[in-house]
């Protein structure tokens, strides 16, 4: 089955991101771009790359790590090679994801915001998908699947490892 | 031979059960009967709880089946698909006679599901861009007039007349304007800024256009939450095809008047919904909420005259431009004119959008549309208007739906999401998640939202265990106040709506947990 966005290794160089930089920087309001850019490339924003974007677009170090750490999408750890996001709102509240989460946590062995031991999965809360009449919702990557059950969930959790061997 | 035509949706709904699979699978049937087979990946009819809906072109009109599951396929090309035959349980007859489609006023959403969303000939071909061409034979003032007339008001919460927004921005001194369009859809049961760009996403462009030259506006910007991947892809292919098109750019249709637009990616900020913490963060800043004054239509993106307009404000004026402002006030009651698109979720057995006048009561919306819960149990509360929402007893389900009805009992419209929850719920716990949402979500610039979504949960857990419950009810009624009272946007000042309507209306769920020996 195939996935969106596979994640990289997460290996990059300064000049790597200075490039990412340099494409984006003559944009008014450049920075979000900017840090999409990074992390849509190389799985995340390296806390070394902070001050060359910082440099680059002129503001101070303590700005960027703000911004970064503001915004619940932008991360500095590189994830593991699937995010999973569970949604945590009310419309899928109602249609049971409240024991979906406890089910999704349970089998991964992991709260939110962490990994699973072998590295492959990281989980995530998010608030609203946009699927709200066919809830309950989780995105994995950038793939949204409605009407989650506890037996469906465990049927992907067995693809994400699955595809993974394949790519190996 | 004959070509067959089947529509298979690509809206994010559709995706998140199956439809690529379904594709695949009448693709592969067609091979094996060598038949000739057009899949149309059309827009969603709002239908969602028949998503994926297929649909089949015959000599009668369109028919559907809903809603298939890719196991289903094989079953239904037995059964006689492909001939659009209605021998199968999932075979729905004639689209457009579907009750909860046909009873419906879609002026807005005229076009979703019918189109090739991407489609430039589908759209014009329904009155696409026409409302674009009246606007460019028109003053600047003669289009901030129709929209006047037709009574339009912010259909993303606040409900501030459009026009007035537009008048001020018109009203500044020429030089660099903005349109931003205001698509960070975080409202828990709301969809309808999503399906308008996955499904009919020139819809947007046009209204953003006729918006750009009602105020002397050149460049647009639509904050778009990257919890929407699927819109984005959908929404900038658009966005490219107008451009090459003519639809946007430096000379709109030939016409001299240029408009720009591109769309800009939130990072998952609730906040970022609110107009002046979306300005913040579009100039690439953490997403603080600026005080007001100075408006964002004075001083608002870079310091330049701005319109914040939700999408589907903007969605709503090609309507308005193309039949006329008076065409779209009649209807509607009251100060609340037109339609609203309302979207049923959450625990609906008939879930989708309806677009209806302003005017239907919230009991019809849920049990003549919705068809009660999904569970099928006893519905219990609802929740209208997205987390900042009150949760609304059966008392309350019988008010006609318009802004001034709702506000006078403590209820909010919002952005039209209307989230059903069967009696199996806790409103405790919903209580604590109102404040959770706010602690999580809070911009942090001002303290009582800050620091008061924190100890609102501290507090509601201390009543819920037990701990000294009627003092620390009367603590949370203050805190409630407080940050109603303190607060400097939405987002802290409305939190406290849905915990006060638990505390009024479901006082039992607020109890010590334990009394009631374990639901």
């Amino acid at each position: 089955m195939p996935h969106a966005s596979p994640q990289t290794d997460g290996a990059w160089t300064p000049a790597q991101i200075q490039d990412v930089i340099d494409a984006h920087k003559s944009m008014p309001g450049a920075m979000l771009p900017t840090l999409h850019a990074i992390q849509d490339r190389f799985g995340h924003i390296p806390e070394a790359a902070i001050p060359i974007i910082a440099e680059s677009l002129r503001q101070t170090r303590a700005d960027v790590h703000g911004i970064i750490s503001f915004y619940h999408h932008f991360r500095t750890q590189l994830p593991g090679r699937s995010v999973v996001q569970v949604c945590r709102a009310e419309a899928c509240q109602a249609r049971g994801c409240r024991p979906l989460e406890s089910h999704v946590k349970a089998v991964l062995g992991v709260d939110y915001h962490h990994t699973t031991n072998d590295g492959e999965i990281t989980l995530e809360p998010v608030y609203c998908l946009g699927n709200c009449a066919c809830g309950p919702t989780i995105r994995v990557n950038d793939e949204i699947h409605g009407r989650m059950t506890a037996a469906k969930f465990d049927r992907l959790a067995e693809q994400l490892k699955a595809t993974v061997v394949e790519v190996r | 031979m004959m070509t067959t035509t089947v529509y298979v949706p690509r809206d994010t709904t559709a995706l998140s059960l199956g439809a690529e699979a379904i594709v695949a699978r009448l693709e592969r049937a067609a091979r094996q009967r060598s038949l000739d087979l057009r899949i149309v990946r059309n827009g969603s009819r709002g239908l969602c709880w028949l998503e994926p809906l297929v649909e089949v072109e015959t000599a009668a009109g369109r028919v559907a089946y809903g809603p298939v599951e890719p196991e289903d396929v094989d079953a239904l090309i037995e059964a006689g698909l492909f001939e659009g035959r209605s021998d199968h349980p999932l075979a729905l007859g004639l689209t457009e006679e579907i009750p909860y489609l046909k009873a419906q006023q879609r002026l807005t959403f005229s076009r979703i599901g019918i189109t090739d969303p991407v489609s430039l000939e589908d759209y014009t071909a329904l009155r696409g861009f026409e409302g674009l061409k009246k606007a460019l034979a028109r003053d600047a003032r003669k289009i901030v007039d129709e929209v006047k007339i037709s009574g339009l008001r912010g259909r993303g919460g606040a409900a501030f007349p459009t026009a007035i927004k537009w008048q001020t921005v018109h009203d500044q001194p020429p030089g660099q304007k903005f349109i931003v369009c205001n698509a960070d859809e975080g409202d828990s049961g709301t969809f309808a800024d999503r399906l308008i760009m996955e499904c009919d996403p020139y819809l947007l462009i046009e209204g953003m256009a006729i918006a750009g030259l009602a105020v002397g506006a050149t460049q647009g910007y639509v904050y778009l939450r990257s919890e929407y991947p699927n819109a984005h892809a959908i929404f900038g292919e658009a966005i490219s095809r107008a451009r090459a098109a003519g639809y946007l750019g430096p000379s709109l249709l030939g016409s001299g008047k240029a408009f720009e637009l591109e769309i800009r990616l939130g990072a998952g900020a609730y906040i970022c919904g609110e107009e002046t913490s979306l300005l913040e963060s579009l100039e690439g800043k953490r997403g603080l909420v600026r005080a007001k004054p100075p408006l964002p239509a004075i001083e608002g993106l870079f310091g330049r005259p701005t319109v914040v307009n939700n999408v589907l404000s903007l969605a709503a004026v090609p309507y308005i431009l193309d039949q006329g402002g008076q065409a779209y006030a009649d209807y509607g009651m009251g100060k609340s004119r037109g339609t609203l698109p309302l979207q049923l979720a959450g625990n609906v057995a008939r879930g989708g959008l309806v677009e209806l006048a302003f005017g239907v009561t919230l009991r019809e919306l849920m049990e003549d549309f919705g068809g009660g819960t999904q569970s099928g149990r006893p519905l219990k509360a609802v929740q209208v208007g997205g987390p900042l929402g009150a949760y609304l007893p059966e008392s309350q389900w019988d008010s006609p739906i318009d802004y001034e009805g709702f506000a006078a009992f403590g209820g909010v419209v919002g952005h039209g999401g209307v989230v059903m929850f069967d009696d199996s719920v806790d409103m405790g716990d919903q209580a604590r998640f109102a404040m959770e949402f706010c602690s999580v979500e809070s911009c942090g610039k001002c303290t009582p939202c800050r620091i008061g979504a924190v100890r609102g949960v501290e507090v509601i857990d201390r009543i819920r265990a037990g701990e000294r419950a009627t003092e620390n009810l009367a603590l949370l009624a203050d805190l409630c106040d407080t940050m109603v009272d303190g607060s400097l946007c939405a987002m802290g000042g409305m939190t406290p709506f849905p915990v006060q309507s638990v505390m009024k209306h479901f006082p039992d769920d607020l109890t010590p947990r334990h009394a009631e020996g374990g639901r």
